[in-house]
């Protein structure tokens, strides 16, 4: 295969300059010294780092965000692990069906969701509730976890699996024993993407959130409509380094590129 | 029991036994998803007053009232001509970039596909910030156009077109790259040698060999970007702010500020019927046209 020529390697360097700009720049200006936004020239300073703290909104916020990606992100594995096998392994009426009902929170814009959440959960009684954030991410983040594990078992070797019955395990101890570690990969891959899928979330939130019980990027969204300072960089820089480190994680677990292919259908 | 009756029930359970696995998921997404957007489609034939609140009867309203006041159409025609020019930009970059990419060395290859894919997991708001800093009257992006000489004045990039365009596009372009990325990798090199040993130069290489057979990719990452730009909220919402709307920000301010659920609901659900429409539509003439590469 033919290499880069220089002008290729230009438009490369262009194309990741313009992918890191707004990233490097919120990081950067995080660390400013002065008391308005700004790059840190004159030295840096962990002062907006600190600030953090004062401001127990986005403390709140940020710990019920990560209990409720822990949550939604566990339940929707829990529900897509069988969902995965049932489709992957068997020619059922209706499987066609079923896999776009599971698909469907793709297709449908996220407001559009958020509305449909808002007015049902106020007609049932969970409006600004925390069960019903919880109800409506593991929804959303229900179709990541199963394409993940649907493609793990997908392509699994069968023959183990009626060795183990033939041998006499139970179909339980078969699952656990024989499937599970087959298919963790793709499960763990899977939690992690629901995970940060559900921490990233925003359009569908801000419409099922209240001021009790709130998401961090939906503070987060709401703090810069109002103004844009140092606090809500270095808010956003913690958040972009805890990425960075899952997703370094995920692409030594599963491979980026793998993740993504086919994402957004 | 015979050996019919066992082997009967046997396959009854083998029948029953998908639906088993599934169920819980099936009845989550029925009660979660199917009914709220039936409620939703339903929502928008109601009738809404400022005393009144929501008057539960059946009325054609909201939609005569999209169909007909200009505003809607407006902000409808803004929110899929930005949908167009984001996809179009998007392909142009992102599929040269991962052309580009698919023919680097081992470890930048990985590197760099790492950085390029990294964004989308980071959180839309924050990303969106960067540009809002960028994007600010003394932001780089002036004070480096100004200073090349590009442009006499600093443009105005936050609260217009321009800007939302280029946000949503940092935004959305990874899809075209992973797409097109996903269909070079399919591509037999041979084919190429070939092409070159015959003579062919690099240019008609890349136009008559590399191009046809990574179409598919390029069209398929386009209907994601299209449709993700369509809907995209968070990233209008900010760099646009209140003045300059887009359907699903109309639909939010009348949900949240306007509190008239009704139209806000129409308004959602004529976002979710024209994205479902051109997904579905472009994605049946995306098959027939490359039924071969498909199978």
């Amino acid at each position: 295969m033919s290499r880069n020529g220089p002008l290729a390697l230009a438009f490369h360097a262009l194309f990741i300059a313009f992918i890191l700009a707004p990233i490097v720049i919120v990081c950067a200006v995080a660390f400013t010294p002065e008391g308005y936004l700004s790059l840190p020239t004159n030295g840096l300073s962990l002062r907006w780092f600190k600030a953090i703290a004062d401001y127990p909104e986005f403390v709140r916020a940020f710990r019920d965000s990560l209990w409720l990606a822990a949550l939604s992100s566990t339940i929707a594995v829990l529900l897509a692990v069988p969902a995965a096998l049932a489709i992957a392994r068997y020619r059922f009426a209706g499987r066609e069906a079923v896999l776009a009902l599971f698909m469907s929170p793709l297709m449908i814009p996220p407001v559009v969701l958020g509305i449909a959440f808002l007015r049902f959960f106020t007609v049932i009684g969970l409006g600004g509730t925390f069960l019903g954030l919880v109800l409506a991410h593991i929804v959303i983040v229900t179709p990541f976890a199963l394409r993940l594990v649907l493609a793990a078992s997908t392509g699994l070797d069968r023959a183990v699996e009626h060795a183990a019955v033939s041998l006499g395990a139970s179909p339980f101890t078969m699952f656990r024993r024989v499937t599970l570690p087959l298919i963790l990969p793709g499960v763990v891959s899977g939690w992690v993407l629901a995970f940060i899928t559900s921490f990233d979330e925003v359009t569908m939130t801000v419409f099922i959130a209240s001021p009790a019980t709130t998401t961090l990027p939906v503070r987060m969204f709401l703090y810069i409509q109002d103004n844009i300072d140092p606090l809500v960089t270095s808010v956003s820089a913690v958040l972009i380094f805890m990425t960075a480190i899952l997703m370094i994680a995920l692409d030594r677990l599963y491979g980026l590129d793998r993740l993504f292919v086919g994402a957004g259908k | 029991m015979s050996t019919v009756e066992l082997a009967r029930r046997a396959s009854a359970v083998t029948r029953r036994t998908p639906w088993l696995l599934a169920g819980p998921a099936i009845l989550l997404f029925v009660g979660i998803v199917l009914i709220p957007i039936a409620m939703t489609v339903l929502l928008s034939f109601h009738d809404w007053g400022q005393y009144k609140g929501i008057d539960p009867i059946i009325t054609l309203k909201n939609w005569r009232d999209i169909a007909t006041d200009s505003y809607f159409f407006e902000i409808f025609l803004r929110t899929f001509r930005i949908a167009l020019l984001v996809t179009a930009i998007s392909v142009l970059i992102g599929a040269p970039e991962a052309y580009i990419l698919n023919r680097m060395r081992a470890p930048w290859r990985g590197i760099f596909l790492v950085i390029v894919l990294g964004p989308l997991l980071i959180s839309v708001v924050a990303r969106t910030l960067g540009w809002a800093l960028l994007f600010g009257s003394t932001g780089l992006i002036n004070v480096a156009l100004v200073r090349l000489g590009v442009v006499a004045s600093p443009v105005q990039f936050m609260f217009s077109e321009i800007g939302m365009i280029v946000a949503l596009v940092h935004v959305l372009v990874p899809f075209v790259v992973i797409s097109v990325w996903a269909s070079l990798q399919r591509l037999d090199p041979q084919v190429e040698n070939a092409a070159l040993s015959l003579g062919a130069s690099a240019f008609t290489v890349l136009r008559r060999i590399v191009l046809p057979q990574v179409m598919p990719g390029i069209l398929s990452g386009a209907i994601v970007v299209f449709a993700l730009a369509a809907s995209a909220f968070a990233t209008p919402a900010i760099i646009g702010g209140r003045r300059l709307k887009v359907a699903s920000t109309l639909a939010y301010d009348e949900f949240l500020n306007t509190l008239n659920w009704p139209l806000g609901a129409a308004v959602a659900v004529l976002l979710l019927v024209a994205v479902a429409a051109i997904i579905v539509g472009s994605n049946r003439l995306v098959e027939r046209r490359y039924a071969e590469v498909f199978e």
